[in-house]
């Protein structure tokens, strides 16, 4: 699948904005923090700059982005109505808590449940959006049950990762948390794994015979293509990634995108507090691009059923 | 809108006739050049005179071989959109512009709401659905649905823009819902056949199998047969038996 | 014109309203689509088939095939379809144009229509008052060549020809000489009744669209379809069987097919002895001036053997039962035998037995013996009888006719080889040994078609006949009978400029177009003043060797002037031709203009009747062009050219071309439509002038087709009633019937002047090849390029093939067209490649004995081992079409035809013959032959060679995108 920059923006982005969210409210939830109002300002700022500058930027990918609002229509059945709905409806329980906490100072009560809610329904809005390609049974690299687990955890984990940073900016230390985050990112790192060698050892059982009916007479080779230059199919569905150029990618994601930020948070325990936000910051660094590569892949590694029509013997 | 009507009585469709399809593209261009200006229009093209030609169109006809050495073939292989029963094209359309017809099954999609988010075409398992850079919004084969009704088209014309322009006769039209129609007839006697069934969309367009060569593994004629056919009666060369056959009384 | 009836609310659009969900969006499901349907004649090939023009605000909306139609019945192609981008073109010529740069350079600046004919009318008109000959005429795929052909002759030089000499003369004259017909224009299967069909040699085919319609039909019908051609591509891919022989050994193929039916008596004995020249007895006189001549009665009849009154009688006697076997005596006491006896020695020679050709034609012998039989079977056991009552030649009633439904097409794949004459007249022996011509699920013979074999018109331009100011006696081209005929002077020398009917090429029966510019470069025979080409991309896709052949288009004398002096072209488009001209008469294009498909040159009859056509201005041009007929029309009344001016000399047609359509008589009573003649238009193929006649082919979708009664339906060569008819509207000058021509007694006679008899004898140098190649049987040789140069070092077959979504060059400026075939590869077999190092994608060298060309190879397994192919004239020069200098068409796109020698290689005595068939001077376009090599990592992966870029004669396209369909849809819903 054609990685496009815009989608891989919105999902890492939002991702991250809704685990930093996540985060804030499960402080304030379990009163780890007080609601200062800088630190709110900054922190749940943060987040719904992130939030909305994900889905402008999902936008970007639209052809009529004027008439994104009817995205919101289809909740029964499409996975993108439901994940737009949701981010808006996040924006509900989300704003409110952050009123709370900026305005009035608290985060209890009335507040505590909009947290409560904030976390919720930006897991789900999450979800949501994992499950746009999870539900594709047309992308065998997409239609596994760990692409939720994954999106979810590596929102919370790059959120966690964020909150973290905002703490320490403001000279806050959380071990618990710091913890926590580098466990999320172990994890991620491990379901990671997990995901590649699932789609790599998936059996591909959709064949270029069942795809024309033609296996019957046995192996089928394309000889001309209908049009010779790329058409719109074959440049969004038909991009291809090497498998060596894949594996280095893998191993920058897993190594240098989460687990040595996982290494550097884990050794933030133990630093004094300069060198400890100055190597959170390298972590958030590390991990923003770990986590981009590991998007771009996402779609870079997926090989859509189409293909067959256009080459490939097996999806 | 998304939600799938309930299966409709009535399933439109075409059955490709691969046995009889030489790969002439006039079903792609007659499918162009009818709906640049129709339902979909426009199917843009880009770069059309530049490095990098490419368009939007709804048919697209390939070519593929097949089998090995002495049974290898070639098959011409015409794809456009299945109009399936049940495909997923059309249940992750978040604004319900992709929408199937509850009346005849066609799946269309609404060039007035449809936002270009593409993810109809990551659902469609065969390609169908083409994505139009300039117009912004997904384009798809109609069954031509502005022809198949139009009162200001001549009766017999009433048919897809494809089906009418097929030179070998290779496309047909009709009702696969009906059982005895001659397009479910054509179905049942050459073994027609669906494009992945295990994807479960359930295509409402067959293809019909190319049939099995006729020639040496399969002639009814042996070697033995034709060698009988010689006038036996003479002996001698065979220029010597083949005067001998033809000195007959002939008259003009 | 018909206007669209108004919208009603019908039951469809009622039904389906009422069926729709409520929150279904409504969908505009009966928008008009057009204002107004125009019907006229397809040009985006030469199949011309019918079609509607659907106008929307005066715009095309699209164009459809128009079901009325005798052609195509509806159907259309995709070429057809895509006619809107032809018409929308960016490549369109917009204005006369007059070089400004080097010839070659594509430097021209704009000049008016007043100007531009003064220009030609100068030029040409001082060249007929010194030396008309140097004058030359050659008008490619023209489809008025009777009007371009008589323009020619009045104007009087001998140098006229169009493309046929570079396209299908073999199949042509193979057929005319042999039967008076042929496939294409003048016949088809009987695709309704046959049950065995042979297509040899074709991928698309002018009869694009009839093929096609036909195979579906073979298909639904389950009768056997047998391809043979060395690919496996289209057409041929749904063939029942695909034989892959080797190029070029087509008559081995055919001939051990004959053997075989000869070798098990399956051939039509009464056929033979009705309807040929099988019972003609041959004059055995080794060294007499009439050996291998029929032996004929005092009124020159052919005599034959009747075994009643066991005598020598006229062979054309009804009451007689002529002997297919035997030797006689003559009364002179000579010994003679009947030609079939001779056929029957030729065949049944262990040189056609099937197991001697296998290795040669890379076919199995049990294949060639298995589709002989095949072949027997259906002809001889499966007859179909049609209750079609009909009247013999002799006047005989029969109740009904029975056929033997086996029957054959072939094309270039025959014809484009040296020995295409010869192994297209094997084919058509084949044929009627079966019995198969004009017969249920036979071949069917096309009206004008069948005429005398060969057809009696001969050939004009002798030496003696070209004078300053003076039309030709006769047309250009004809048929030679005897060396009598040919165009030459008493030392052998041609008066064509292309050596036509010269003894390179005697029976050239369409001239050698693809030799005029080499000829004219080399002054070979003579130097060209003025050259005139019409509708030819000859700088390009139609010669051979294209760097030569610049060469000869810009060469220079010693004092600077171009060894062509002047060079005009018409083209509607900005072909690469275009830089090669000096003064440029830019054409409309097919929707703009009035065209007519005439009956007395290419019609588009139908085996059931007579048919023309017309096209006629659908739309109006947008720019400052002018249909190429109404100017040459005007450039024959400025030169006063003998019937374009009357007898005060003023213009004769001054309404141009309509006018002369309409008005032009060939012979009284004779015009170029044959339809509603006479002033009421009530008469067919001869009648008075109707001025109202294009009204009614307007009226009726741009044609006209006269329906033969069934009686007349087949049997057409012998068929009294159809004899008759054909008399009587000029098709045929006799109503005898039309005897095959197994046998061709006009070949021996050239063979006799090779051995020294008659008065006009091939000069020395040229005795052998006569001697060898005009066999009056059919035989198989080696196409000439594999004999002459180094088979070892270029042991592959390199032929091309028409991609049916492209028309020749004049496609890659249709944005849709060239979307198909933007680029193109060459095709090379699995196991070929695999013993090359050569897989999918690879850039390779392909050398011939002229030159090498690179490319990108696609593997496939379709193909004969020996052979590599690629799709035909997709490879473009930078600067031509409007297309960016960056389009793959010229970076990745190539041409075979670098490869193609012009020339053969120099003989001993150093004289070099064109590279055609040796007997009608047809190209020999894959006689090529090859080697195949990978690149070099290091070499850029691009197209060699590559021409600088010519300057274009249009602004370049410049568009972005391309979305005018918007237009047409402003109530989408
Ligand atoms: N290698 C190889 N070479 C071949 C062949 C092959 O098989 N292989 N085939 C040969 C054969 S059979 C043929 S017939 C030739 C064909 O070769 P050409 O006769 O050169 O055919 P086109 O490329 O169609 O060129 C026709 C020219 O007519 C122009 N034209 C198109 N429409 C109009 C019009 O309405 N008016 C005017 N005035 N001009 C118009 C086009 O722009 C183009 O320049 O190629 C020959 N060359
Ligand atoms: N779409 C389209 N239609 C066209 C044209 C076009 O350019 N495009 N051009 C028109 C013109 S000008 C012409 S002349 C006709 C030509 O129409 P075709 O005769 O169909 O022309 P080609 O494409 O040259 O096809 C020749 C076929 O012969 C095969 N062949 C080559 N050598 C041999 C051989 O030795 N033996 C046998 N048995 N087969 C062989 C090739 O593989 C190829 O399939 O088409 C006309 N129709
Ligand atoms: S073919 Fe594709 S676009 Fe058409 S209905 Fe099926 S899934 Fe949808
Ligand atoms: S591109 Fe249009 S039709 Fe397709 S899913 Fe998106 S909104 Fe629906
Ligand atoms: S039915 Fe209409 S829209 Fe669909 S492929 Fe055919 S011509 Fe195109
Ligand atoms: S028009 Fe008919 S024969 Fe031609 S490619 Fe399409 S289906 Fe095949
Ligand atoms: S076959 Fe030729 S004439 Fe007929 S529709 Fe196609 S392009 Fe036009
Ligand atoms: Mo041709």
């Amino acid at each position: 699948m054609h990685p496009a920059y815009s989608v891989i923006v919105f999902t890492t982005l939002s991702g991250a904005g809704y685990g930093l969210l996540m985060t804030m409210a499960a402080l304030a939830l379990t009163r780890s923090i007080a609601p200062d109002t800088r630190l709110g300002v900054v922190g749940l700022g943060a987040a719904f700059v992130m939030i909305a500058t994900g889905l402008l930027s999902s936008t970007a990918h639209l052809g009529r982005p004027l008439r994104a609002w009817r995205a919101l229509s289809q909740w029964r059945t499409s996975w993108l109505s439901r994940e737009g709905l949701a981010s808006l409806v996040t924006f509900v329980p989300a704003g409110v808590f952050a009123l709370g906490w900026i305005y009035f100072g608290t985060t209890s009560g009335i507040f505590g449940l909009t947290a409560l809610l904030s976390i919720a329904l930006a897991l789900a809005t999450v979800y949501c959006t994992a499950m746009i390609y999870q539900s594709l049974p047309t992308i065998r690299a997409w239609h596994q049950p760990i692409v939720t687990p994954i999106y979810c955890v590596l929102s919370l984990a790059t959120g966690s990762l964020l909150a973290i940073t905002v703490l320490r900016l403001f000279a806050l230390e959380r071990p618990v948390l710091v913890g926590i985050s580098v466990a999320l990112l172990v994890l991620a790192a491990v379901l990671k794994r997990i995901y590649w060698s699932t789609i790599d050892s998936a059996q591909r059982t959709y064949t270029v015979g069942a795809a024309t009916g033609l296996g019957r007479f046995g192996d089928v080779r394309p000889l001309d293509p209908p049009h010779t230059q790329a058409n719109y199919v074959m440049r969004e569905m038909g991009y291809a990634i090497g498998r060596k150029h894949a594996d280095k990618l893998r191993r920058i994601t897993v190594w240098v995108g989460l687990l040595l930020p996982a290494l550097l948070l884990a050794a933030t325990l133990v630093m004094p507090p300069l060198p400890a936000t100055t190597a959170t910051l390298l972590a958030v660094v590390l991990c923003g691009f770990g986590v981009v590569t590991e998007r771009w892949l996402f779609f870079a590694e997926a090989q859509h059923v189409v293909t067959l029509y256009y080459g490939a013997k097996s999806a | 809108m998304t939600a799938l009507p309930p299966p409709s009585a009535k399933k439109l469709g075409l059955v490709i006739d691969l046995d009889t399809c030489v790969g002439c593209q006039a079903c792609a261009t007659s499918c162009k050049e009818w709906n640049t200006g129709g339902y979909s229009a426009p199917l843009s093209d880009f770069d059309p005179y530049g490095a990098d030609p490419h368009g939007t169109w709804l048919n697209r006809v390939h070519s593929y071989e097949t089998g090995d050495g002495d049974t290898s073939r070639t098959v011409h292989f015409p794809r456009s959109c299945l109009q399936c029963e049940t495909p997923a094209c059309v249940t992750v359309c978040p604004t319900g512009a992709s929408y199937k017809r509850a009346e005849d099954g066609i799946v269309l999609v609404n060039p007035d709401t449809c936002i270009g988010c593409k993810l109809c075409s990551w659902a469609c398992a065969y390609g169908a659905r083409e994505y139009d850079y300039a117009d912004g919004i997904m384009k798809k084969c109609t069954l031509c649905v502005d022809r198949i009704y139009n009162e200001h088209i001549p009766e017999e014309d009433r048919i897809p823009a494809c089906v009418r322009a097929c030179p070998t006769g290779a496309r047909h039209f009709g009702d696969l819902g009906d059982i005895d129609s001659d397009v479910s007839r054509l179905v049942a006697a050459r073994g027609g056949y669906d494009l992945l069934p295990e994807m479960g969309f359930k295509p409402v367009n067959k293809y019909l199998p190319p049939r099995p060569k006729r020639d040496a593994s399969t002639s009814p004629l042996a070697r033995s047969e034709m060698n009988a056919s010689e006038p036996a009666h003479v002996t001698g060369s065979a220029l010597e038996k083949l005067f001998a056959f033809a000195d007959k009384l002939l008259t003009r | 014109m018909h206007k669209h009836p108004p919208a009603r609310d019908g039951m469809n659009a009622a039904a389906s309203v009422m069926a729709r969900r409520h929150d279904e969006p409504h969908v505009a499901l009966s928008v008009p689509p057009a204002d107004e349907i125009k019907t006229t004649t397809c040009y985006m090939c030469a199949c011309r088939c019918g079609i509607q023009v659907h106008l929307k605000d005066g715009k095309v909306r699209y164009i459809d095939g128009n079901r009325a139609h005798p052609v195509n019945r509806g159907v259309i192609c995709g070429k057809g379809a895509a006619g809107i981008m032809q018409h929308n073109s960016p490549a369109r010529l917009r204005a006369p144009l007059l070089r400004t740069g080097e010839r070659g350079s594509g430097e021209f600046k704009e000049i008016s229509w007043d100007e531009a004919l003064a220009l030609a009318t100068e030029w040409m008109g001082e060249v007929r008052a010194r030396d008309p000959k140097r004058f030359a005429f050659y008008t490619g795929r023209d489809q008025s060549q009777s009007l371009t052909g008589w323009w020619a002759m009045q104007y009087g030089t001998p140098n006229f020809a169009a493309h046929g000499g570079f396209c299908s003369v073999n199949m042509a004259a193979g057929g005319l000489y042999t039967f008076g017909g042929s496939f294409w224009e003048f016949g088809e299967p009987d695709w309704d009744h046959t049950k065995y069909f042979l297509l040899f040699g074709v991928a698309e085919d002018h009869g694009s669209n009839p093929i096609k319609i036909g195979l579906g039909k073979l298909k639904g019908r389950g009768a056997k379809v047998v391809s043979i051609n060395p690919i496996r591509t289209g057409y041929n891919a749904i063939a029942d069987e695909w034989i892959g022989l080797k190029p070029g050994t087509d008559g081995l193929f055919v001939g051990a097919l004959i053997h075989e039916l000869f070798r098990t008596g399956n051939i039509d004995l009464d056929y033979l002895v009705r309807y040929t020249n099988a019972p003609w007895l041959v004059i055995r006189d080794p060294g007499a001036r009439d050996d291998g001549l029929f032996a004929r009665d005092a009124n020159g009849q052919p005599l034959c053997f009747d075994k009643l009154s066991k005598t020598l009688v006229a062979a054309n006697r009804v009451d007689i039962a002529p002997a297919l076997t035997g030797d006689y005596q003559l009364a002179d006491g000579r010994a003679a035998v009947p030609s079939f006896r001779l056929l029957a020695e030729r065949f049944l020679s262990a040189e056609y037995a099937p197991a001697t050709v296998a290795a040669e034609c890379g076919i199995g012998a049990d294949t060639i013996v298995r589709v002989a039989a095949e072949i027997a079977d259906v002809a001889f056991r499966q007859t179909v009888t049609l209750p079609i009552a009909w009247t013999d030649w002799a006047g005989r009633r029969h109740q009904e006719i029975t056929g033997r439904p086996v029957s054959m097409h072939a094309m270039r794949g025959i014809s484009a080889h040296s020995n295409g004459f010869q192994t297209c007249r094997m084919l058509h022996v084949l044929q009627i040994v079966l019995g198969t011509i004009d017969v249920p699920g036979g071949f069917r013979y096309k009206a004008p078609y069948p005429k005398t074999a060969p057809p009696a018109n001969k050939p004009a331009g002798k030496h003696e006949h070209i004078r300053p100011n003076t039309p030709l006696p006769g047309m250009h081209l004809g048929f030679v009978a005897s060396p009598a005929d040919l165009l030459v002077d008493e030392n052998g020398a041609p008066s064509r400029l292309d050596k036509a009917f010269s003894w390179d090429a005697p029976l050239a029966a369409h001239g050698l177009m693809h030799m005029a510019i080499t000829n004219a470069g080399l002054a070979d025979p003579y130097a060209i003043d003025v050259l005139f080409l019409y509708m030819a991309n000859m700088a390009w896709n139609s010669s051979m060797n294209i760097a030569a052949t610049h060469g000869y288009l810009t060469d220079k004398n010693a004092d600077g002037t171009y060894k062509i002096g002047k060079i005009i072209y018409s083209d509607a488009y900005a072909s690469e031709m275009v830089a090669y001209a000096d003064l440029i008469l830019p054409d409309t294009t097919y929707l703009e203009r009035f065209d007519c498909i005439s009956l007395l040159d290419r019609p588009i009859s139908d085996p059931n009747g007579p048919a023309d056509a017309i096209r006629h201005p659908i739309v109006a041009p947008d720019r400052d062009v002018r249909a190429f007929q109404d100017v040459l029309i005007d450039l024959g009344a400025r030169l006063k050219l003998p019937g374009f001016v009357t007898v005060d000399g003023k213009a004769k047609y001054p309404g141009g071309y309509p006018d002369y359509i309409v008005n032009h008589e060939r012979t009284p009573g004779i015009g170029p439509l044959a339809g509603w003649r006479g002033k009421g238009g009530e008469q067919f193929g001869i009648g008075e002038v109707n001025p109202d006649q294009l009204d009614r082919y307007i009226e009726n979708g741009a044609f006209h087709i006269y329906h033969l009664p069934p009686s007349q339906q087949y049997m057409k060569h012998a068929n009294a009633e159809y004899l008759a008819f054909a008399k009587s509207v000029g098709f045929t000058g006799s109503t005898d019937p039309i005897i095959f021509q197994l046998y061709s007694e006009p070949l021996q006679k050239f063979r006799l002047a090779a051995r020294g008899h008659g008065d006009v004898q091939p000069p020395n140098t040229h005795r052998h090849r006569i001697e060898r190649y005009f066999d009056p049987l059919p035989f198989w040789y080696a196409p000439f390029e594999g004999t002459l140069i180094d088979e070892h070092a270029y042991p592959m077959h390199a032929i091309t093939q028409r991609p049916m979504a492209m028309y020749h060059s004049w496609g890659s400026q249709n944005a849709w067209l060239r979307q198909i075939h933007t680029a193109n590869r060459l095709y090379i077999a699995r196991v070929r490649a695999a013993k090359l190092g050569i897989v999918d994608d690879d850039w390779v060298w392909i050398s011939s004995h002229i030159g090498r060309v690179k490319c990108q190879v696609k593997v496939m397994d379709g193909v004969n081992p020996d052979t590599v192919w690629t799709w035909n004239a997709i490879g473009k020069r930078r600067g031509a079409w409007a297309l960016d200098d960056d389009a793959p068409e010229a970076k990745q796109g190539f041409l075979l035809n670098h490869l193609i020698a012009e020339l053969l290689p120099a003989r001993a005595d150093g004289y070099r013959y064109s590279n055609s068939d040796p007997v009608t001077g047809q190209a020999a376009w894959y006689d090529l032959r090859v080697d195949v090599k990978k690149c070099s990592h290091d070499e850029p992966p691009e197209t060699a060679p590559r021409f600088e870029p010519t300057a274009s004669p249009v602004p370049a396209a410049k568009v972005a995108v391309s979305d005018f369909g918007r237009a047409f849809n402003r109530e989408r819903t």
